[in-house]
C-alpha cells in the first residue's frame, strides 16, 4: 500500500502539472480538493483518465470520483480493491 | 429611436430535417432525430446517442446543389445548405446596392476532414486541399463566395453560444448603420474531436437526453446549420420583404466562474436574459416562452433554471429545451433554436421538452411536456450558453406585438 | 473614435520587459519566430496556470499588462481575435484521437475552444461583462476592433479590452508549409527581403489593448477606424475603398504620413502591398514590421503596437523603414494588411 501511495503521488503530480509540489509535500491523508491541494472538477476528470490509463479502472459516473479521490490514500485503496 | 431589426429569411438543416419545412414538421409531430451515429466513424459508436444529419458527404453535395469536389468539409456543406435556403427566403440576391454582411459561427471548423487526414497533413501532400479547412474562416468564406456576400464577412467562436452571438453582432452592425442586412448563423459537423472531448468531460448521455429532468444524465451532441436574414427597418422599404418577426433584444455576458461549469446561481445567464429584456423594452411578463439552453447536464439545467426563477419570479413563462429533438448542435444551436423559437411566434405553438419525467427538486418549475397549440405567443426568448461562461440570450417578438398592457388586442392580430 | 490607453504585448521582440518602444531589435535565424515569454507567475497564480498551454498564458499575461498600463481594473467588454486558437492543445487531441479514441485528457479539449483566452481573462478579473471571440483568419483582430467601435457607440464611456493572439508550432508549420505559406528553411528575420523567395517567415504573438472613448494621460494614439474587405471575384476595389475610407475622416491620400505595410517577405504576396503603396502613396514613407514578429493571422496586433509606439514617441525607427522617405510629420498612420489578396484590412491610427 505504501509503495502504491508513493507511486500515486508522483503520477498525480505529473498528470495535474503540479510543478511546485514534491511528493513529500503531499500528506496521503489530506484532502486533494478544496482546502488541501486546491484541485477542482477538471482535475477530478484528469484523475479518472489516470486510473483508466495506468490501472485499467473505469469510473463511469464522475460523481463517484468525490469519494475515490478524497485523498491519495483513498485512491490507493480503491485501486487495490478494483484492480484486476 | 434606434433601428428595429427584422428577420426576413431563415434556413436550417438538422437531424430532424433538411430544410425549414421538414424541421417544422418533425417538431409538430414531436419526432426526435437522435440515434446511433451512422455517418461518422468513431469507436465510441456504441456508447453514444447523437443528432446526426442522416446524409453522407456525397449526399450533402447534392443538397447543396454542388458537384462533389475535393476541399469541402462536412461543416461547410451543412453551412452552405442552410445559408442558401435562408438567402433565398430573404431574397439576398435582390437589391445589390444594399450593404450585406455574413456573420457565421463555428466551434471546430472543418475538423471533420482534418481529423480524417491529419496524418497525411503531417507526412505527405495528398490531402493538401483540405488543409485550409482547419481554419474556422474556411466554411464562412465558402458560403460568402457562393452567395456573393462581400460587404462584411467574419466568423465568431464562443463555443456553444457562437451562433447567438453571430445574430447579436448582426443586429448591432445593422443598428449602427454599418450594414443594411446580414446573413447570420452557424454550422457544426459532428467530429471525433468534440465527441471525444465531451466524452472526456463525462457529460454525454448514452440514452436520449432529458433536459430539466431530476435524473438527467448529460448531452446528446448533434450537428447541422442554421442561418437567418436580418434587415433594418429602412432596408425593408428597399427589399419589400415582409418580416417574419423582430429581433428585439440581445444580451451577452460572461459567467467568469469556471472554464466549463456554470455557477450554481446562474449569474451569467441571469444577466444575459436581463440585458436582453432591457434592450427589447419588454417586461418579463411579456415573454411567452423560453427556448432554454437546456443541455441535459446536471450543471447547466440547474444553473439556468435558477437564473430563470430569479429573473421571472413567480411568473415563469413556458420553458422547454428542444435539444432532445436535434441533439446539442453547439455552434449552430443558437441560430437553430432561434428559428424554433420564431416558429412559436408564427404558428402559436410551444415545443415540448421531450423525455421529461420528474421536475428537478431544487427548481420550482417544470418544462412543457407536450406540444401546446393555439396559444398566444407574442415574444420568445432563446438562450445559448457556452464553455468559458459565454452566455447569450436573444428575444424575438411578433412584428406588431404590443407589450403586455395591450396583450389582449395583440392575440388575435 | 477609440483611444488606445494601454498596451500589453508579448512578441519575438523584447516588448514585454520594458515600456520603452522597441528597446532592442532581436535577430533570429529560424524557421519561425517564437515569442520571448515573461515570468508567468507575475500575472497568473501557479495553481491556475499549471494546466494552461503557452498561448493561454501569453494571452492572459498580455491582457494583464495592458490593463496595468492603462490603470484599468474592470473592462466593459473583453474581445479577442485569434486565427488559429490553441494549436498546441488541438494537436494534442488530434494526435490522441487519430491513434485511439481512448484516454483523452479533458484539459486540452477545454482549452482548444477558441474563446478560452477571453473567458480565462474574464475569470481572472471576475468580469461578467460582454465577452466575445472572432476567428476569421486575418480579420480576427480587426473584427474585434469593429466590435469595440460598436461598444463605444453604444456606451461612450466604456473601457474595452481587445486582444490579438496566435501561436505557431512545428507541426502546424510543417502542415501549412505544404500549401506555400512559409519559406522552406530557416531564414534571418532582418534579411527577409534580400532573398525574394515565395513564402513568409512565420511568427506569433499576444497583443492586448485597452481602448476607451476618452483621451487620458496614458493615451498612446487614437484608433480612428478599422475596415475589413474581402476580395471575392474582384469585389475589392482599392481605389474606391481608400478614398471612401479616408474621406470618412475628412482625410485625403496626401494626409497620410506613414503607410505601415504587412510585407512579410513572401515574393508572391508582397507585390500586392507595393502595388498599393506605389499607386496611392508614392513619395510617402513606407514602413513594415513583420520581420520583427513574423507572419500570423493576428500580426496586425503587433502592427497596431508599432503604429501606437511611433505616434506616442514621435520616433520613426530605422529598422521599420522600407523606403528612404522621411515623413514630414508623424500624425496619421495607415496600417494595411492582406492575406492571399483575399482578406484586406485597414486601420487608421492618429496621433
Amino acid at each position: 500500500m505504501e509503495e502504491l501511495i508513493e507511486k500515486l503521488k508522483k503520477e498525480v503530480i505529473a498528470q495535474l502539472n503540479l510543478e511546485e509540489i514534491t511528493p513529500e509535500d503531499i500528506n496521503p491523508d489530506a484532502s486533494l480538493f478544496g482546502e488541501g491541494l486546491g484541485l477542482d472538477s477538471i482535475d477530478a476528470l484528469e484523475l479518472i483518465v489516470l486510473l483508466e490509463k495506468n490501472y485499467g479502472i473505469k469510473i463511469e459516473d464522475p460523481k463517484d470520483g468525490k469519494k475515490i479521490f478524497h485523498s491519495i490514500r483513498t485512491m490507493a485503496e480503491y485501486i487495490t480493491e478494483h484492480q484486476k | 429611436m434606434p433601428q428595429r431589426i427584422f428577420v426576413t429569411g431563415y434556413g436550417l438543416i438538422s437531424c430532424i430535417g433538411n430544410n425549414i419545412r421538414e424541421n417544422l414538421s418533425s417538431l409538430l409531430q414531436s419526432r426526435p432525430g437522435t440515434g446511433v451515429p451512422k455517418q461518422i466513424e468513431t469507436s465510441l459508436r456504441d456508447e453514444l446517442m447523437v443528432g446526426e444529419v442522416p446524409k453522407s458527404h456525397r449526399e450533402l453535395f447534392g443538397l447543396a446543389g454542388l458537384l462533389p469536389v475535393e476541399g469541402y468539409s462536412r461543416n461547410s456543406l451543412l453551412g452552405i445548405i442552410a445559408a442558401q435556403e435562408a438567402a433565398a427566403c430573404g431574397r439576398l440576391d435582390s437589391h445589390t446596392g444594399l450593404k450585406t454582411g455574413l456573420i457565421s459561427a463555428t466551434t471546430v471548423g472543418g475538423m471533420d476532414r482534418c481529423e480524417l487526414f491529419y496524418n497525411d497533413f503531417l507526412t505527405n501532400d495528398t490531402r493538401n486541399i483540405y488543409i485550409d479547412s482547419y481554419e474556422c474562416a474556411d466554411s464562412t468564406e465558402k458560403i460568402a463566395s457562393m452567395l456573393g456576400i462581400v460587404d462584411f464577412v467574419t466568423t465568431i467562436s464562443t463555443a456553444c453560444s457562437s451562433a447567438a452571438n453571430a445574430l447579436m453582432l448582426g443586429a448591432r452592425m445593422i443598428r449602427s448603420g454599418r450594414l443594411d442586412r446580414v446573413l447570420a448563423g452557424g454550422c457544426e459537423s459532428l467530429t471525433k474531436f468534440h465527441l471525444n472531448g465531451f466524452n472526456a468531460l463525462k457529460i454525454l448521455d448514452k440514452a436520449p437526453c432529458k433536459p430539466f429532468d431530476q435524473h438527467r444524465a448529460g448531452i446528446n451532441l448533434g450537428e447541422g446549420a442554421a442561418y437567418l436574414v436580418l434587415e433594418s427597418e429602412d432596408c425593408l422599404l428597399e427589399t419589400g420583404n415582409s418580416p417574419i418577426c423582430e429581433l428585439a433584444g440581445w444580451g451577452n455576458t460572461c459567467e467568469a466562474f469556471h472554464q466549463t461549469a456554470s455557477s450554481p446561481d446562474g449569474l451569467g445567464a441571469y444577466l444575459a436574459m436581463k440585458i436582453a429584456l432591457e434592450i427589447s423594452g419588454l417586461a418579463s411578463r411579456d415573454i411567452s416562452y423560453i427556448n432554454a439552453h437546456g443541455t441535459g447536464t446536471d450543471n447547466n439545467d440547474l444553473s439556468e433554471g435558477k437564473a430563470i426563477e430569479r429573473l421571472f419570479g413567480d411568473r415563469i413563462p413556458m420553458v422547454s429545451s428542444t435539444k432532445p429533438f436535434t441533439g446539442h448542435t453547439t455552434s449552430a444551436a443558437g441560430a437553430m433554436e432561434a428559428i424554433f423559437s420564431i416558429f412559436c411566434l408564427q404558428y402559436q405553438v410551444i415545443w415540448p421538452n421531450l423525455n421529461f419525467n420528474e421536475r428537478i427538486h431544487e427548481l420550482s418549475f417544470s418544462p412543457v411536456e407536450k406540444l401546446v397549440t393555439m396559444v398566444p405567443v407574442n415574444a420568445v426568448m432563446s438562450n445559448s450558453f457556452g464553455f468559458g461562461g459565454n452566455d447569450t440570450s436573444l428575444i424575438f417578438k411578433k412584428v406588431n406585438a404590443n407589450n403586455a398592457d395591450n396583450a389582449d388586442n395583440a392575440v388575435n392580430e | 473614435m477609440l483611444y488606445i490607453n494601454g498596451i500589453g504585448i508579448i512578441s519575438p521582440q523584447k516588448t514585454m520587459v520594458s515600456r520603452e518602444f522597441l528597446p532592442e531589435v532581436m535577430e533570429y535565424t529560424a524557421e519561425y519566430l517564437r515569442c520571448i515569454e515573461p515570468v508567468y507567475r507575475d500575472y497568473i497564480e501557479p495553481i491556475q496556470s499549471r494546466r494552461m498551454s503557452r498561448l493561454i498564458k501569453m494571452g492572459i499575461a498580455a491582457a494583464r499588462m495592458s490593463m496595468a498600463d492603462a490603470g484599468c481594473t474592470m473592462p466593459d467588454a473583453i474581445i479577442t481575435g485569434t486565427g488559429l486558437g490553441s494549436v498546441e492543445d488541438t494537436e494534442k487531441i488530434l494526435g490522441e484521437i487519430t491513434r485511439e479514441e481512448k484516454f483523452l485528457n479533458p484539459t486540452p479539449f477545454i482549452q482548444s475552444t477558441y474563446n478560452t483566452i477571453s473567458s480565462q481573462v474574464a475569470i481572472q478579473l471576475k468580469c461578467h461583462n460582454y465577452n466575445s471571440t472572432y476567428v476569421h483568419r486575418t480579420f480576427s483582430f480587426e473584427t474585434g476592433l469593429t466590435d469595440a467601435f460598436l461598444h463605444m457607440e453604444e456606451k461612450p464611456d466604456a473601457d474595452i479590452l481587445a486582444g490579438a493572439i496566435d501561436e505557431m508550432t512545428m507541426n502546424h508549420l510543417v502542415i501549412t508549409r505544404r500549401i506555400g505559406q512559409w519559406k522552406m528553411s530557416a531564414v534571418n528575420n532582418l534579411k527577409l527581403l534580400v532573398e525574394k523567395t515565395p513564402g513568409a517567415l512565420a511568427g506569433e504573438g499576444a497583443a492586448f489593448f485597452v481602448l476607451g472613448g476618452k483621451r487620458n494621460v496614458s493615451t498612446y494614439a487614437e484608433l480612428s477606424d478599422v475596415a475589413t474587405c474581402i476580395n471575392i471575384r474582384n469585389s475589392f476595389n482599392p481605389e474606391v475603398f481608400i478614398h471612401e475610407f479616408l474621406s470618412r475622416h475628412n482625410l485625403g491620400l496626401q494626409d497620410i504620413d506613414l503607410l505601415l505595410l504587412g510585407i512579410n517577405g513572401d515574393s508572391d504576396q508582397d507585390p500586392v502591398y507595393t502595388d498599393f503603396a506605389g499607386k496611392f502613396f508614392p513619395g510617402k514613407s513606407w514602413a513594415w514590421y513583420k520581420h520583427l514578429c513574423g507572419e500570423y493571422h493576428t500580426a496586425t496586433g503587433f502592427g497596431l503596437y508599432i503604429a501606437s509606439g511611433i505616434l506616442k514617441n514621435q520616433v520613426y525607427p530605422e529598422i521599420l523603414r522600407l523606403n528612404k522617405v522621411s515623413p514630414a510629420g508623424l500624425k496619421n498612420i495607415l496600417v494595411y494588411n492582406h492575406y492571399r489578396n483575399i482578406n484586406h484590412s485597414f486601420m487608421l491610427v492618429r496621433g
